[in-house]
């Protein structure tokens, strides 16, 4: 029963802070919102018992990630633009697939579940704990896993040469 | 009244939909990235959802995959962002007409 209300309580901060952020005219505005929509979702996965996910996603998400947008917010120094809701970017075409897509996702997530999953309740009880997600990561997903260093490193030296002045 | 994954889908949705219309309306370059990461997420609560309520936990190894890919995103996409700064002084996407192909 309070995981229930639990769940809708946070389910709703999550969405609203989510719209904050599509919403707010201030790009710092939106970075905080974006930090508190990321401990809400933190708080889903507790519920949903993936404690190395939801630990994972406050230390890289609303740690690492966010100090970054938020660095670059204060180094740009932006100011707040004008928020016109209206504009929608591309063509008719672009628009037309756009609205099509939407409503199949809406369509689907509210018709065609049913017949996808039958039953909705959990079968038996997994703990998403560091062991046993660490223990998957390094056997079934070793290459994966070692491939993501390598990725890792490629975006690193992207970054540092799109970021640096060039050369004259 | 229990929480089924159901529940979680429609949430997931919510925030994937609000992310799509961030990308679509916001003309500031940071937004939009940020649009991008509310997509993502959404993606992982339906990853998470479906992982738990299938038993199977292979699930939450694939979200950990997708923060590193969102780590790398963030950098390079802020990369791109400063070094556009650094050409027109704005992050309008709009002041970057000439890059259109």
């Amino acid at each position: 029963m309070i995981e229930a209300y639990l769940f809708y309580f946070f389910a709703v901060t999550t969405v609203l802070l989510a719209v904050t952020v599509v919403v707010q005219p201030n790009p710092i505005g939106a970075a905080v919102s974006l930090v508190g929509t990321f401990f809400s979702l933190a708080a889903l996965f507790v519920l949903l018992h993936a404690h190395f996910v939801a630990i994972m996603q406050i230390i890289l998400y609303a740690g690492a990630i966010m100090v970054l947008f938020i660095f670059v917010i204060m180094l740009l120094n932006l100011e707040p633009e004008k928020v016109k809701l209206r504009t929608i970017a591309g063509n008719r075409l672009v628009q037309g697939s756009a609205a099509l897509y939407l409503a199949g996702v809406i369509a689907l997530a509210f018709f065609g579940w049913r017949q996808f999953f039958t039953q909705g309740v959990v079968a038996n009880e997994m703990e998403g704990t560091i062991e046993a997600v660490g223990k998957l990561l390094l056997t079934d997903y070793l290459v994966p896993f070692e491939m993501t260093s390598v990725l890792l490193l490629v975006a690193i030296i992207g970054a540092v040469i799109l970021a640096r002045k060039p050369v004259e | 009244m229990e929480i089924t994954v159901h529940h979680y889908i429609v949430i997931s949705c919510l925030l994937f939909i609000i992310g799509i219309f961030g990308v679509l309306t916001r003309r500031n370059l940071l937004i939009i990235l940020m649009s991008v990461e509310l997509m993502l997420s959404a993606a992982n609560l339906a990853l998470v959802a479906f992982s738990r309520f299938s038993s199977h936990l292979d699930g939450q190894v694939a979200v950990l995959f997708v923060f590193i890919i969102a780590a790398a995103e963030a950098a390079v996409g802020l990369g791109i962002v400063i070094a556009a700064f650094r050409h027109t002084s704005g992050v309008r996407v709009t002041s970057w007409k000439e890059l259109k192909g």
